[in-house]
Formats: structure tokens, C-alpha cells, sequence
């Protein structure tokens, strides 16, 4: 906390719950519109539907815990979880799977811990992970991006939504999958024979990473949050990925631009560790927080079971936050480093 | 001890000292083995009739068993208990048996069962101590069974799946499809579902009891406005 010292009068600061969650909605829309050139209108049908029933849980949880409704429904947080898991969800999710999530995101995550500010755990990564690990099959297809398969029109999107089973076919791994599947291919010969690579990160996946890059620098522009947690998980990624590249063999674990560009690093760095309720307070802790989230991510990437890591990675330093708040407590004005006057 | 009525240990045992609700005890068993109605029943039955015959054999050895020993002999009492049931259950439902595993066994560790031997039996005569083995285990089962149902139901849209395992060939048709089409919701089957449903019966629980609460004090008497009282602390409401 950095200590006033100026005299009276001072400038209010006109940042309100709602100024700061319309500033990150905002600061989506780029990521958005890339992912929806990329892998066709199947996230925006997400981020529409997803929105409706977030509304609707938020406003159902409010009225049943006696809050006035307007009045929380007007700060935006419940939109702002809606956009995060839907962004996170693959395209094409079936109208089900994006109601389940939102319930256990607004319901569970949020309001049974007691509102916003009370939630200890991010609720969009909690909704994310109670459907990855309840519907595996539905959560690890990913849309093919444009290039490699037809994508299908905004109608046809709304209509993968809503009724069931309507096309497949269309959905491949990841560039993280393959790279985890892989046990015979050099990396050279990876991005060289395989169309989905593209230039770094993979074929549509470097541009989205890109995209939100940009939407998260100017949320530190505006001082939405400070630089610490995301700066630091992304330099303890490219440290470790760089220490394990291991490029010369087929075991490699990805180069570090492969790493920051690829799944949901930056999406993860920028809009979903600095949640500003369930991170890590301090600067210092921040940093720290940051960087356990980065070396997590490395680790479940390369050797765990499930392809991209951000949301267990997060859950984890959600626990460990107030624990690292505590040990980072910044030296109080007047007292000395142990606590005495 | 005061004399006790069989009334108030039915009350006790199935809803206003609910061994897995109220008091919390013995959730490894409720949260590992719940996903289905059949593991449940399986379970609750087990339970209950450890209960009962560690609560009797407790309350009839309670006046000749120091109290320094007291804790070992009760849970050699126990384990034998469990060892005959366990025996049974592999004899009879053998399939069943196995899929219950290292929870049979670990009956004996369940507090719910050290709790009311140590708590009840060994201060009670046979009748009160036999019935109180019975409502709690009862208490203890119907929780199991609830969450068993709610996590199948959720986890899987049918309900009473293999109950053949527990009931011979007879119940192999005892299943209900609730939800055709069902998508299988694999949280609700996985341990952190026990922990969410649970707390969603506590939940439910607490909120009867709140509205019981809410009717009886609507019926009482309201003190008359103005009247004088002498005030302790804290509000007066």
C-alpha cells in the first residue's frame, strides 16, 4: 500500500467496481474477435448464452439472499465471470454445458462463499474446472481453426448450441495436445509437417494470445491492475520452458515463445490471475503469486494429464494467496521490519 | 443418569442429533462410498448393525469394565463386530463386498461408533442403549442413502442401479431411468460431489429447522408492549 503523503484536499479516485469490470469487458473484445475469425462465431454464441443465465443465477442467488438485486447486477462482476468462462470454453458447447458452468461459477463459487469480495477461489476457473474434470469429452474438443476446416455460419453456431449433436467432425487437438501426444516427431519436424503449428504458437491460437496481450496492457495503462502477477508468471514460463526446451529431442516440451503463445497463457496472465479478490494482495506477494502460477502451469503442461494447466494452476494459488499474503505483509510506517515501534 | 424415553431417541438418532448432519462424525464412509443407492444401502446396513450389537454388548459389560481400560475393550468390541459383519457381507454379497472394499473394515474407526458406546451405552441400560444403536444407525443410513440417491441421480440421471448386488436376482429391474439421454455428470460421482451434496443436505436441514423454529415462535405468546423487564445484556429483541 503506498502511503499518502500529500496534504488535504485530494481527488477522489473514480474507480467503482462497475468502472473496473466494464474496463476488463472492454479489454476482451480484441481476444474475442480474433478467436471468432479463427474458430468461427462458436465462442460469441457462448458469450451470449453465457451471459443470459449468468444474469439470471446472479439475480436468482441475489433475491435469495435478500441483496438488491439492481444494484449487484449493475457492477458487472457477474458479466465479467460470464465472458471469462465462456471465452474459456471450447466454441460450439452445447446450451447445457455453459448453464452448468455458470451455476457452479455464480452459485457455488460465488455466492455460497458470500458475494463478490468473499469468493476465495476465481469463480470463472472453478465453473472451468468442475466441467473439465464432469465432462472431458466435451471439454477438451476444440474447434479446428480457419484454415484447416470449414467454419460454420452464425446460425449454424447457434444451432450447435441448442440442439444436440447437430455436426462434429469439425473439432481437432490443440497445438498443446499434440505436442503432449507426441512421443516419435523432432520439434522441427512438428511445425514443419503439421499445418496447425502455424508461425509460433499455433495456427490461429498465436494471434488470440496476441489479442488479449494487448487488451491486458491496457488494463495496466489504466491502472486496472499492476504488473506484478502477470509479468512473473510469464517470466517464470519462459524461464522454465526455455530451461527444459530440450529442443533436439522428441520429449521436448515446447519452446518458451511456443509456451507464451499458446492456449491460454495470456488470457490466463491478464484476465484471470489478477482477479483482484482471489490473488495474492501484497506487490511482493503478488510476484510471488505470479510466479508459483507460471512454473504450476509448466509443470501440469509438460507432465501432468490434462493439456493447458492455467485453471488447475490458479485454483492451487488461490489456496496458497492468503497464506502468501501473510508471510509479504508490508512493513507498517513507523514500526521496523520485526513489528516494534 | 436421567431416565430417557425411547421418543426422544428416535428424535435424537434420526433428525435433531443426526450422526452424519449434525454431529459430522464418520464421513470418510458417507463421502467415499455414496455414489450409488445400492453402496449406500450396502453401507447404511453395515453400520447399523454394528451399532446395535456394540451398543448392547457395551451396556452390558459397562459395570464391570474399569475405566481406564474402558476405550480398548470398546473397540476390540467394535471390531469384532465389524469383523462378523464383514464376513457376512463377503459371504453373501460378495460383489458388493468388493466394492465397498477398505470401508468395511474401517466401520470399526468410525467415530459415530466409538461416540455412542463410549457417549451412551456405557452410562445406559440394555433396552435405551440397544434402541439408541438402532436410531442412530437408522439416522446414520437414511443420510447415506439420500446422498447416495442425490449423487446417483445427478451423476448418472437413473436411480437403484444394481441393486442385485444387495437383493439377488429379484431387484435386477429396479432401475429407474430418471433422465434418458442423460449426460453422465462425473463431479457428482467423484469425491468433491460428496462434499457438495452433503453440504447441500446439511443446508436443507438447517432450513427446516429454521422454519419449524419460525412457526413455533409465530404460535407463542407475544410478550405485551411496554410491559417492564429488566434488561441483561446484549439486544432485547
Amino acid at each position: 500500500m503506498a502511503l499518502m503523503r500529500l496534504s488535504s484536499p485530494h481527488a477522489h479516485g473514480p474507480a467503482s467496481t462497475q468502472r473496473v469490470m466494464l474496463k476488463v469487458l472492454v479489454a476482451t473484445v480484441p481476444g474475442i474477435l480474433i478467436l471468432t475469425w479463427f474458430f468461427g462465431y462458436g465462442t460469441l454464441v457462448n458469450i451470449l448464452f453465457g451471459s443470459v443465465i449468468a444474469l439470471a443465477f446472479e439475480a436468482l442467488a441475489l433475491k435469495l439472499r435478500g441483496r438488491p438485486i439492481g444494484f449487484y447486477l449493475s457492477d458487472l462482476s457477474a458479466l465479467v465471470t460470464a465472458f471469462l468462462l465462456c471465452i474459456a470454453l471450447p466454441p460450439y458447447s452445447p446450451w447445457w454445458l455453459i448453464a452448468t458452468g455458470m451455476a457452479s461459477a455464480i452459485l457455488l463459487a460465488k455466492h455460497f462463499y458470500g458475494g463478490l469480495g468473499y469468493n476465495p477461489f476465481n469463480p470463472a476457473m472453478v465453473g472451468y474446472v468442475i466441467l473439465l474434470i464432469s465432462f472431458p469429452v466435451q471439454m477438451t474438443s476444440w474447434a479446428a481453426p480457419r484454415g484447416l476446416a470449414a467454419t460454420p455460419g452464425f446460425l449454424e453456431s447457434v444451432q450447435a448450441c441448442f440442439l444436440p449433436a447437430t455436426f462434429d467432425g469439425i473439432t481437432m487437438a490443440t497445438p498443446l495436445d499434440v505436442l503432449k501426444q507426441n512421443s516419435s516427431l523432432l520439434i522441427e519436424d512438428l511445425w514443419s509437417q503439421n499445418p496447425l503449428f502455424g508461425r509460433w504458437g499455433g495456427l490461429g491460437w498465436e494471434w488470440v494470445n496476441i489479442a488479449f496481450l494487448a487488451g491486458g496492457l491496457w488494463l495496466i495503462q489504466q491502472r486496472v491492475f499492476t504488473w506484478h502477477a502477470p509479468i512473473a508468471m510469464l517470466a517464470t514460463l519462459t524461464l522454465l520452458s526455455a530451461l527444459f526446451y530440450d529442443g533436439g529431442s522428441s520429449a521436448s516440451g515446447g519452446s518458451p515463445l511456443f509456451h507464451l503463445l499458446s492456449g491460454a497463457t495470456m488470457f490466463g496472465a491478464f484476465f484471470i490471475i489478477t482477479d483482484p479478490v482471489s490473488s495474492a494482495v501484497s506487490l511482493r506477494g503478488r510476484l510471488i503469486y505470479g510466479a508459483l502460477i507460471g512454473a504450476l502451469i509448466y509443470i501440469i503442461r509438460v507432465r501432468g494429464n490434462y493439456p493447458d494447466a492455467v485453471a488447475f494452476a490458479v485454483l492451487i494459488m488461490n489456496f496458497a494467496a492468503p497464506f502468501i499474503d501473510y508471510y509479504t505483509q508490508p512493513r507498517t510506517y513507523g514500526h521496523s521490519k520485526r513489528g516494534e515501534q | 443418569m436421567a431416565e430417557v424415553s425411547y421418543k426422544d431417541l428416535s428424535v435424537n438418532g434420526l433428525w435433531k442429533n443426526n450422526p452424519a448432519i449434525v454431529q459430522l462424525l464418520g464421513l470418510c464412509p458417507l463421502l467415499a462410498v455414496t455414489g450409488s443407492v445400492v453402496n449406500a444401502i450396502g453401507l447404511g446396513v453395515a453400520t447399523i448393525m454394528v451399532l446395535v450389537i456394540s451398543n448392547t454388548s457395551v451396556s452390558l459389560i459397562r459395570n464391570v469394565v474399569s475405566d481406564a481400560v474402558r476405550l480398548p475393550t470398546f473397540v476390540m468390541i467394535i471390531a469384532a463386530a465389524v469383523t462378523c459383519i464383514e464376513l457376512l457381507m463377503q459371504a453373501f454379497t460378495y460383489e458388493l463386498f468388493q466394492i465397498l472394499g477398505i470401508f468395511l473394515p474401517l466401520i470399526t474407526t468410525n467415530c459415530v461408533i466409538l461416540g455412542r458406546a463410549d457417549g451412551f451405552a456405557a452410562k445406559n441400560s440394555l433396552g435405551p442403549a440397544l434402541y439408541d444403536g438402532l436410531a442412530m444407525g437408522m439416522g446414520f443410513a437414511a443420510v447415506l442413502i439420500v446422498l447416495g440417491g442425490m449423487r446417483e441421480l445427478a451423476g448418472t440421471g437413473a436411480l437403484f442401479a444394481n441393486m442385485d448386488l444387495l437383493f439377488g436376482s429379484l431387484a435386477a429391474d429396479w432401475k429407474i431411468v430418471v433422465l434418458p439421454n442423460y449426460e453422465p455428470f462425473l463431479l457428482a460421482i467423484l469425491p468433491p460431489g460428496a462434499f457438495i451434496f452433503t453440504g447441500l443436505i446439511i443446508v436443507l436441514k438447517n432450513l427446516i429447522d429454521s422454519m419449524i423454529k419460525k412457526r413455533q415462535d409465530a404460535l407463542k405468546e407475544r410478550p405485551i408492549k411496554g410491559s417492564k423487564r429488566v434488561r441483561v445484556t446484549g439486544a432485547v429483541s
